[in-house]
């Protein structure tokens, strides 16, 4: 048992939950008002959005690609939403459908020019970005507000859990997506093929698995994780603006890292990055009791924290090099720009 | 073991590639039950002819017959579909999932939609079990050697049920005790029915584990045989492609060698004591004095490559000792060794050596320049000098010195590789595989050039898989085999007929 | 030389094509492109425009240019430019009556000291660590614009230090003072990578890491020095950013810089794949993507728009160096062909 809980794979899932309790515990000793079930709760309801993209983020780190195109995903989806609701008076869930149905099909489409073309997942989607963050200057340059009953709904139910306590709908429903991303990363043939292709693309392909049909299903994925994420954001901004989830890949990649995913791919799952997340929350609530720090520490801590974890799983992967395969030339993985 | 219909037939296997005569209707056929390695030096053709076999490559003419049916397969999965699986050096699994996943991924079985982990890795203990391997499968591969590794390799294949397995240099990365161990795996099953075939350059492993052997020599058919009826020393003059009888005896030469053993001894410009590197190559002792050429001849991946780059700072040896003229160096670095006034002339040159991109006069300056310090450039009209001489001594065929690297052939590549580091001057060269894909008359000239240097006192060690050239330009000779010295030939010894006895016998 | 000049004049003849096609296009459609005026003793018109403003870019993708040769990346451009343009505004400060806080030369001088020091990280990550250049700047990514927002404490910090003006709005005979910078910076680089044989070790540390090490060079340091000039290079683009609107805002300043340097790396010549490096190249790449976002401005297109164009010709550019791209097209002609 001891064996297999230090097992490398388990020990940074149980570093990052280390950590968010010292930070929550930490929290709690010193601000009066800080523990409460209602603040760890309010994770949740104020990360939702950060989560469900994470999550998507994590399919395709596992997978040793990476998706920088997130965030500018996000802010279109809310700028489609706003815009069809507002403008063009449609349906709400209509509306819904046709955000998600487009973060899928830009996804998708990134995903296949990644496959077939073999170009590098961060080029393509960091021109995704530009597409994206250009694509929402399109629909409008202004802010467009939302005063759809259906939206101003989903923004203040409040779904009591316990004793008092409640969730929103947007943070339920970023839990149940992470309970289906680990649900599918542990148990579907899927799942297991995403970690296979970022342990060895090559040996993934020898041993017969749909490496291309899934790799594209991945990027797929994440747009579909982005567009969500887009609509959970509107519950919570009740806005569209062009700018919204500016910067937002890079939360969303710190917190899959810190959350125990390799960055190289082919280890992780999503409980970490739920925790990942709750430990990206923690560290903004920390700041905002603290009262004088600037609200951009937030960054500086999690790039600081993203350093250290990349740190370890090198110092990780350095001390298990067991084989010496001297013939073997470097591959470059598919987050391009090798060079070691 | 009785003659039967034979499991896998391979007819006339012709394969070309642009230049080159891969396999030239070569035969080969696998009975079941048995072990059939297939020898051969590099270029023989055994890796292609096994590439044909898994689908990597198409044969150009010829026929494969499995169990008497025709086949063509089109990619390695095809092939495994056929029943013909493939363990390869690198073993080539997902080291970062867990024992019992490697085996069964792809075809885990599922119960009410989802994965049924337990039932995965109790099918992956069975599986492991068959092969006298008890370990927990739940662990990640990259938690068990590489010898482990192999193991799982061979479970997985043998769980998707195989007529053929094709074992591809599988012991390079093990030990003793883990070779036996495989081994053992083996024989029970080749007992078992399976038909093997085992690839490897390992000689006394051959012997060891193998019942017929197939000699492949330039891309033909050289015969079949028993193991036991087929004596070392023949199948190394078979791989060879010569008769027993017609190894070299160059007599001039051995004048020239008697003459050079009542010659003092020349002051020593190299001296190595006892280095090695775990896993690369045994603990070795080797002197070079000034103007001398050092041989070093084995066997395709007896160790010579590794010697040379523990020596030139490649690779950091784990113990051991090095002195250049004299003084005690320590030589971590090839910016080291090169301070020391050595060269290296890689064998890999498309990896190791050529910059494809650079012109041919920027690929034969370069380590001048890193010589002379990255500050101070050499001027440009100097380089041109320097490359066009070397150009011309070594008849290298470029329209001009401003050419990109890529655009010439390989036998002018390599001479390109040789120019850069003549370009520097060295104390001691070594030179790896010069001759390789040279044609006839080059690799005269290369000879006589080595032979030229020796004499303006430049000390040489010399690696080559051809022991007539080496026997030729080698004042002394160090035999390696299996990633060790077994032995040093030195006067009248020198010749082809003496390494091959030294290789047959030692070790 | 001669031959070597003929060599890069064939490869700058595409960047050169490009760029002339574009001011082809203006000339015919739009109004008053090329028209210039002489007003206060300077020139004013479109194409000092296009000067000016691509004149940061031009300074960080000079840098960027050596680092894509070794086969490396850095996205962290962005935010050392906003960390450069924090450091010395809050350095010169300045009241409204211009007095600086610090001298001008010390100011600078730190800001640039900063930036360097930020490109060393950058490069220690690379070099001694061995993480991916992608992984290595993305830390300073996340954390660098925090930390420039830490700096100026989120705010907008204003200048009113005159002299340092000339930085951004000033004119030296007539054309702008940031083309000077430019052009010095570029000369001094071309000098020292051509001059010396640090350019082709460069190179060859990119085409072929294995044989660079193999004959002699220290590929570690190499790395390390061109990670650390393009912080420095960085540091620059961020004096002038800063001064042009005398301002520093962390949370803008370099916004989106990354993919523009990148962009005008690949067209100008520059693999990313590492190797033959073009200087003047990816200067005339700068030239292009600003010429084009001009041009559409032209057209009284939101510039944001111009983000949607950049994408498209990103994946453009990534579909013709892709082999499979080719090879299929290839593959389609020559059916047409056959059939023909």
């Amino acid at each position: 048992m001891t064996r297999r809980l230090l097992d490398s794979r388990n020990l940074s899932i149980l570093a990052t939950l280390g950590l968010f309790v010292v930070m929550f515990g930490a929290g709690s000793t010193a601000f009066t008002g800080f523990f409460s079930f209602q603040n760890f709760l309010n994770l949740f309801i104020d990360n939702a959005y950060l989560l469900i993209i994470a999550v998507g983020m994590t399919f395709v780190i596992i997978s040793g690609g990476i998706d920088l195109s997130v965030g500018s995903m996000l802010g279109l989806a809310t700028m489609i939403s706003a815009s069809l609701v507002e403008k063009s008076h449609l349906n709400p869930l209509l509306v819904i459908l046709i955000v998600l149905l487009n973060g899928t099909v830009l996804g998708f489409l990134m995903g296949c020019l990644i496959h077939f073309f073999d170009l590098p997942p961060f080029i393509i989607t960091l021109a995704g970005l530009y597409l994206g963050r250009g694509l929402c200057y399109v629909v409008s340059i202004d802010t467009i507000a939302i005063s759809d009953s259906f939206f101003e709904q989903a923004a203040h139910i409040q779904i009591p859990i316990l004793g008092g306590a409640f969730l929103s709908p947007s943070a339920v429903i970023a839990l149940v997506v992470a309970a289906l991303g680990a649900w599918v990363l542990r148990y579907t043939r899927f799942g297991r093929t995403v970690y296979a292709m970022g342990g060895n693309e090559q040996s993934a392909l020898l041993m017969g698995l749909p490496v291309g049909r899934t790799k594209i299903a991945i990027y797929a994925l994440s747009g579909f994780c982005s567009a969500l994420a887009g609509v959970v954001f509107t519950f919570y901004t009740l806005s569209g603006y062009a700018l919204d989830g500016k910067g937002m890949e890079l939360d969303a990649i710190a917190t899959v890292v810190i959350g125990g995913t390799l960055l190289t791919g082919g280890v992780g799952n999503a409980f970490g990055t739920v925790v990942g997340v709750l430990v990206y929350g923690t560290i903004q609530v920390l700041i905002v009791f603290q009262g004088t720090l600037n609200s951009w520490w937030t960054r500086i801590v999690i790039g600081f924290l993203v350093f250290v974890f990349c740190l370890l799983q090198r110092v990780f992967e350095a001390r298990k090099g067991t084989t010496v395969v001297r013939s073997v030339s470097r591959e470059p993985t598919a987050v391009a720009g090798g060079n070691a | 073991m009785p003659d039967e219909a034979p499991v896998l037939e391979m007819r006339k296997i012709s394969k070309v590639f642009p230049g080159v005569k891969a396999l030239s209707g070569v035969d080969f056929r696998l009975l079941r039950g048995e072990v059939h390695a297939i020898m051969g030096q590099n270029g023989a053709g055994k890796s292609t002819l096994v590439k044909v076999l898994t689908g990597v490559h198409e044969q150009d003419s010829g026929e494969i017959l499995l169990e008497g049916k025709a086949i063509r397969p089109s990619s390695p999965l095809a092939a495994q579909k056929l029943g013909i699986s493939t363990v390869y050096q690198e073993v080539n699994l997902c080291s970062n999932l867990s024992v019992a996943e490697n085996i069964l991924i792809g075809r885990q079985p599922m119960k009410l939609g989802r994965i049924d982990w337990k039932e995965l890795n109790r099918r992956a203990e069975e599986a492991l079990k068959r092969l006298n391997v008890e370990i927990d499968v739940t662990l990640s591969l990259s938690s068990y050697s590489i010898a482990i590794q192999q193991m799982v390799a061979i479970a997985r294949v043998l769980d998707v049920s195989s007529k053929i397995l094709i074992l591809d240099e599988p012991t390079s990365s093990l030990d003793e005790a883990e070779v036996a161990r495989l081994f053992e795996l083996i024989r029970k099953l080749r007992d078992q029915g399976l038909a093997i075939l085992f690839i490897t350059h390992f000689l006394d492993q051959t012997y060891a584990i193998s019942d017929r052997i197939t000699v492949l020599q330039n891309g033909l058919f050289c015969g079949e045989y028993r193991t036991a009826e087929l004596p070392k020393l023949e199948l190394i003059a078979k791989m060879l492609g010569k008769e027993l009888s017609e190894f070299s005896y160059a007599t001039e030469h051995a004048a020239r060698k008697k003459e050079a053993t009542t010659e003092r001894k020349a002051p020593d410009l190299l001296r190595v004591r006892h280095l090695g590197l775990r896993g690369s190559i045994a603990p070795f002792d080797l002197e070079l004095g000034e103007g001398e050429v050092l041989g070093l001849a084995g066997l395709l991946g007896s160790g010579r490559t590794e010697m040379a780059k523990l020596i030139f700072g490649i690779d950091s040896a784990d113990q051991g000792e090095v002195e250049v003229k004299g003084k005690k160096a320590n030589i971590g670095s090839p910016r080291a060794a090169m301070k020391f006034g050595m060269g290296f002339c890689s064998e890999d040159r498309k990896n190791e050596g050529v910059f494809g991109e650079l012109t041919v006069r920027e690929n034969i300056v370069l380590a001048l320049q890193v010589r002379r310090g990255m500050l101070k450039s050499i001027p440009y009209a100097k380089q041109l000098e320097i490359a066009d001489e070397l150009i011309a001594s070594l008849k290298i065929k470029t329209p001009s010195a401003e050419n990109v690297a890529f655009q010439l052939s390989g036998g002018n590549l390599q001479k390109v590789m040789l120019a850069r580091w003549l370009a520097t001057h060295p104390t001691v060269l070594i030179l790896d595989e010069p001759t390789r894909g040279i044609d006839v008359g080059a690799k005269l000239e290369i000879m006589e050039l080595i032979l030229n240097l020796s004499k303006q006192g430049m000390g040489v060690i010399f690696i080559s898989s051809e022991f007539e050239e080496v026997a030729r330009c080698s004042g002394r000779i160090a035999v390696l085999k299996d990633h060790a010295k077994i032995g040093e030939l030195s006067g009248q010894d020198v010749d082809e007929r003496k390494i091959v006895r030294t290789i047959a016998e030692g070790g | 030389m001669a031959s070597v000049r003929s060599l890069m004049r064939s490869r700058l003849v595409w960047p050169l094509t490009a760029l002339a096609c574009l001011f082809l296009f203006n000339f015919f459609f739009t109004p008053n492109f090329f028209q210039m005026e002489v007003k206060d003793g300077h020139l004013y018109g479109n194409l000092i425009d296009i000067i000016k403003n691509a004149a940061p870019i031009m300074l960080i993708a000079i840098g960027l240019t050596l680092v894509i040769a070794t086969h490396g990346i850095d996205i962290s451009v962005g935010s050392v430019v906003a960390i450069s343009a924090g450091v010395v505004a809050i350095m010169l400060g300045g009241d409204l009556a211009g007095q600086a806080r610090f001298p001008l030369p010390v100011a600078i001088g730190a800001a640039l000291l900063v930036s360097t020091a930020a490109g060393v990280w950058n490069g220690l990550l690379v070099s001694r660590i061995g993480l991916q250049p992608i992984i290595a700047t993305l830390i300073l990514f996340v954390a660098g614009r925090g930390i420039a927002m830490v700096f100026t404490n989120a705010m907008v910090i204003w200048l009113y230090v005159k002299p340092f003006a000339i930085w951004g709005q000033g004119y030296l005979f007539g054309l702008p003072f940031s083309l000077y910078v430019v052009a010095v910076l570029l000369a001094l680089t071309a000098l020292v990578t051509r001059r010396s044989a640090i350019g082709l070790f460069i190179e060859a540390v990119g085409i072929n890491p294995t044989a660079a090490r193999f004959s002699g060079i220290n590929a570690k340091n190499m790395l390390l020095g061109v990670y650390a000039f393009t912080g420095f290079c960085a540091g620059v683009s961020g004096l002038v950013v800063c001064s042009t609107v005398m301002s520093a805002d962390g949370n803008n300043a370099g916004n989106l810089f990354e993919l523009d340097a990148i962009l005008a790396v690949v067209l100008g010549g520059t693999s990313l794949n590492g190797g033959k490096f073009y200087l003047f190249g990816s200067m005339i790449g700068a030239l292009i993507i600003q010429t084009l976002t001009t041009t559409i401005y032209a057209f009284n297109v939101p510039p944001e728009i111009s983000q949607v164009v950049k994408a498209l010709v990103v994946y453009a550019i990534s579909l013709l160096q892709s082999e499979k791209f080719r090879a299929r097209v290839a593959g389609v002609f020559a059916r047409g062909r056959a059939a023909a």
